[in-house]
C-alpha cells in the first residue's frame, strides 16, 4: 500500500489511527520516564550518598541493600520490555490493522 | 578519594578498550582451547557456506531477507553487544572492585527499554538497510547519508580497532600464538563470514556465539554457587573476608564520584547505544515492527541475566582464584591482568577442559562482535556512500552488492593493518570515542528525524556535524588523551565522558539552524513529516520479509 495525499488524509481523521497515537505515545514516554528516574535515582545515590546502598541488609550480614537494588534495576528494565511488548503487539497492534482495514475500504469506494 | 575515582576509571577504560591492556607474555600452546576453537570456526565457515547459498540479493546481504524471528535476532543483538570487553572486563572489575561493576552493567542495560519504547518499531516501519534510511527519510539524501554514513565509519573503525588490539593480546594469552597472527587470524575470519555470508551468516555467528556464552557463563555462576551451598550470603562473606578492599567491595567505591561524570556517563551508554550502527542494523533484519519489539525484549533478558552471572562470576574469582597460588605471579598480582579473573575462574572450577571452553568462547565472542561491526561499516560504504550519495540511488542490486563486498574486504584489511599499528598504543579512549561519537552524531539526528517535524536538512547537518566535532574535541582535550597518552600535566577538558556537552551542543543546534531555516525545501521538509510519521506509526509501506 502506498500513502497517496487520500490516504494521508483519510488516515489522519480516523478516529482509530488518533486513539492508536495517542495511547501508545502516552504509553512508551510514561515507561521511559519511569526507566530514566529509576536509572538516575541509582546513579544520583551513588554520587552523593554511597554509603546508603552501603548499609548492611540486615545486622551482622555482608550482604547490602545495594546488591538487591542493582539486580532489581536490572529485573525492572526486562519486566519493563515485557510490559509494552504485551500491550504494543497485543491491543495497539489490533488496533493500527483495523486502521489499515478501514483505509483500504475507503479508498476502494474512491476507485469506485 | 581522586585515587579511587582514577583506579576506577583506568579499570573501566581497560574493560572499554577490549580487555587486555599493556604487555602481555606469550603462554605455552592451549591445545584443548584450540582444538575447541577449530570446531566454532568449522561450523561457523560451514553456516557460511549454507549461507552463501541463500544470499542473493542485496535484501538478503544487508538484513537476511528480513527472515531472522524476533527471539533470534534477541539472540544475536545479546551476541553483538556482549564482547569478550564486557564478559572479562565487567567480571575483571567486580574482582577488582566488587560493587563497581554492577553499577557498570546496569548503564549498560538500562539504554535497551529505551530503544524499544522509543525507537526499535519507528526504525523498523521506516528503514531498509541502514539507520540513514530513516534519517533521511524526508531530508535531502546526498547530505544526510554522507553525515549518517561518516558517523557510522568512524564508529565502526574505532571500534573495531579495539576489538582487534584486545583480541590480539587474548589470544596470545589464551592460545599462546603470535599477537600479529592473532590480529590477521580474526581480520581474516570476519572478512570471510561478511562478504561470503552476509548478514544471515553473521546473525547466527552471533547466535551461537551468545548461547556459548550463556552456557559457559550459567556454568561457571553454577558451579561458584555450589560451592557455597547457593547461599549469596556466603559467597559475600568469603569475599570480603579475602579481599584486600575488605568490605568496601559491597558498596559504590567511587565509580561515579561526581554528578556531571555520573550524568554524562549515562547519557553516552543510553544514547550511544541507540546510535550503534551496527545494533541499530539488527533491527531491519526482522519482518516486522512486532518482530522488532520482541527482539529488544529478547536481548535485553538475555543481556540483563548474563550481567547477573558476571557480578556472581567476579565474586567468585575473588574467592577462588585471589587465594589460589596457582592463578597468582610472584609478587602476588593475578596472571595476565584483572581481566583474565573469569578465564582463571573457568580453570578453577571446570579443570583444562573447560578453561579451553571459555577460551574458545572468548574467541569466538570476538568474531562475532567484529563481524557485525564489518557489516555495518560496509554496507554505510556500499548502500549509502556509493549507491545513495554517488550514484544517486541508479544503481542495480548486483553492482551495489559487490561494491558492500569489496568495501568489506576493504574494511577488514584496514582492521588488521590498524590492530597491528596500535599494538603498543593507548587504546583506551577508543570505545569512549566511539560511543560518544553515536551518542552526539549519529542518535540526535536520527532521534529527531523521528520524532521533531519542524528538523531539516541544515539544522540535521549542522547540527550533527557540530555534535561529532564536540565529542572527538572533548576527548582529545580530556584526561585520557591529554594526560595520559599526550602527556600533558592538566587536562583541559577534566571529565572523561564528554557525551552530556556534545549531546547536548548536538540537539540545540539542531534545534536553532532547523528553526531558523526558511527556505522552501525545508518548508517541503516539514511537510513531509506526516507522511513519514504514519508510516512510522502504522508500518504501512514499510519494507516485508522476502521469504525463503
Amino acid at each position: 500500500m502506498i500513502l497517496t495525499k487520500e490516504a494521508i488524509e483519510h488516515i489522519k481523521h480516523n478516529p482509530k489511527y488518533q486513539m492508536l497515537v495517542q495511547k501508545r505515545s502516552k504509553f512508551a514516554w510514561t515507561l521511559s520516564i519511569i526507566m530514566l528516574v529509576v536509572y538516575y535515582a541509582f546513579i544520583l545515590t551513588i554520587a552523593f550518598d554511597p554509603q546508603l546502598l552501603g548499609t548492611p541488609l540486615k545486622q551482622g550480614e555482608v550482604m547490602t541493600v545495594g546488591i538487591p537494588v542493582g539486580i532489581a534495576i536490572i529485573i525492572i528494565a526486562f519486566v519493563l520490555t515485557g510490559i509494552y511488548v504485551r500491550r504494543a503487539n497485543g491491543e495497539f497492534d489490533d488496533l493500527s490493522r483495523k486502521v489499515k482495514a478501514e483505509l483500504e475500504a475507503e479508498l476502494a469506494k474512491v476507485v469506485k | 578519594m581522586k585515587k579511587v575515582l582514577f583506579l576506577a576509571l583506568s579499570s573501566i577504560a581497560l574493560m572499554a578498550s577490549g580487555a587486555i591492556e599493556g604487555e602481555v607474555h606469550k603462554q605455552p600452546l592451549n591445545v584443548s582451547a584450540i582444538i575447541m576453537f577449530l570446531v566454532f570456526v568449522g561450523a561457523t565457515l560451514g553456516i557460511t557456506y549454507w549461507a552463501a547459498k541463500r544470499t542473493k540479493t542485496a535484501k538478503d546481504f544487508y538484513t537476511a531477507g528480513g527472515g531472522i524471528t524476533g527471539f533470534q535476532n534477541g539472540l544475536a543483538i545479546a551476541g553483538d553487544y556482549m564482547s569478550a570487553a564486557s564478559f572479562l572486563g565487567i567480571s575483571g572489575l567486580v574482582y577488582l572492585k566488587g560493587y563497581d561493576g554492577l553499577i557498570y552493567s546496569i548503564g549498560f542495560l538500562v539504554g535497551w527499554p529505551l530503544i524499544l519504547f522509543l525507537i526499535a518499531e519507528r526504525l523498523r516501519n521506516l528503514g531498509k538497510y541502514t539507520f540513514a534510511d530513516v534519517a533521511s527519510f524526508r531530508l535531502k539524501q546526498t547530505p544526510i547519508r554522507t553525515l549518517a554514513a561518516l558517523g557510522s565509519i568512524a564508529t565502526v573503525i574505532l571500534y573495531l580497532i579495539a576489538q582487534m588490539v584486545g583480541s590480539g593480546k587474548l589470544i596470545q594469552i589464551l592460545f599462546g600464538l603470535p599477537y600479529e597472527l592473532a590480529v590477521v587470524l580474526v581480520g581474516v575470519l570476519m572478512i570471510l563470514y561478511v562478504t561470503f555470508g552476509g548478514m544471515l551468516a553473521t546473525t547466527w555467528v552471533q547466535i551461537i556465539k551468545a548461547a556459548l556464552l550463556l552456557a559457559g557463563a550459567t556454568f561457571m555462576a553454577i558451579a561458584v554457587m555450589a560451592h557455597f551451598g547457593f547461599s549469596l550470603e556466603a559467597l559475600f562473606e568469603k569475599a570480603v573476608e579475602v579481599h584486600p578492599l575488605r568490605d568496601a567491595i559491597m558498596s559504590p567505591g567511587g565509580l561515579v564520584s561526581d554528578p556531571v561524570s555520573a550524568i554524562s556517563l549515562g547519557i553516552a551508554l543510553m544514547f550511544g547505544t541507540a546510535g550503534l550502527p551496527h545494533i541499530l542494523m539488527r533491527f531491519f533484519t526482522v519482518a516486522d515492527a512486532k518482530e522488532a519489539r520482541k527482539s529488544v525484549f529478547y536481548a535485553t533478558g538475555f543481556i540483563g541475566y548474563f550481567y547477573i552471572l558476571t557480578f556472581i562470576i567476579g565474586f567468585g574469582a575473588i574467592v577462588m582464584v585471589m587465594t589460589n597460588p596457582q592463578y597468582l605471579d610472584a609478587a602476588g598480582k593475578i596472571i595476565g591482568g584483572n581481566n583474565m579473573a573469569a578465564i582463571h575462574l573457568s580453570h578453577a572450577v571446570g579443570g583444562n577442559f573447560f578453561l579451553g571452553f571459555i577460551s574458545a568462547v572468548a574467541f569466538a565472542t570476538i568474531l562475532a562482535v567484529v563481524s557485525g561491526l564489518t557489516l555495518a561499516g560496509a554496507s554505510a560504504i556500499s548502500h549509502d556512500l556509493y549507491a545513495n550519495v554517488f550514484r544517486r540511488g541508479r544503481v542495480d542490486e548486483m553492482q551495489e552488492m559487490r561494491i558492500s563486498k569489496i568495501a568489506t574486504v576493504g574494511i577488514g584489511v584496514v582492521a588488521i593493518l590498524l590492530g597491528i599499528a596500535f599494538e603498543k598504543q593507548n587504546i583506551a579512549f577508543m570505545v569512549g570515542l566511539a560511543f560518544a561519537i553515536a551518542a552526539s552524531a549519529n542518535f540526535p539526528v536520527l532521534f529527531l528525524s523521528m520524532f521533531w517535524k519542524n528538523l531539516t536538512t541544515r539544522g540535521a547537518v549542522v547540527g550533527g556535524s557540530l555534535g561529532l566535532a564536540t565529542a572527538v574535541m572533548l576527548v582529545i582535550l580530556g584526561p585520557i588523551v591529554w594526560k595520559q597518552i599526550l602527556g600533558f600535566e592538566e587536562a583541559i577538558f577534566p571529565y572523561k565522558y564528554p557525551a552530556l556537552f556534545s549531546v547536548s551542543v548536538a540537539f540545540l543546534s539542531i534545534w536553532f539552524f532547523s528553526i531558523t531555516d526558511k527556505s522552501a525545501d525545508a518548508e517541503a521538509e516539514r511537510e513531509a513529516f506526516e507522511a513519514q510519521d504514519i508510516r512510522s506509526q502504522t508500518g504501512i509501506g514499510a519494507e516485508g520479509a522476502t521469504s525463503h
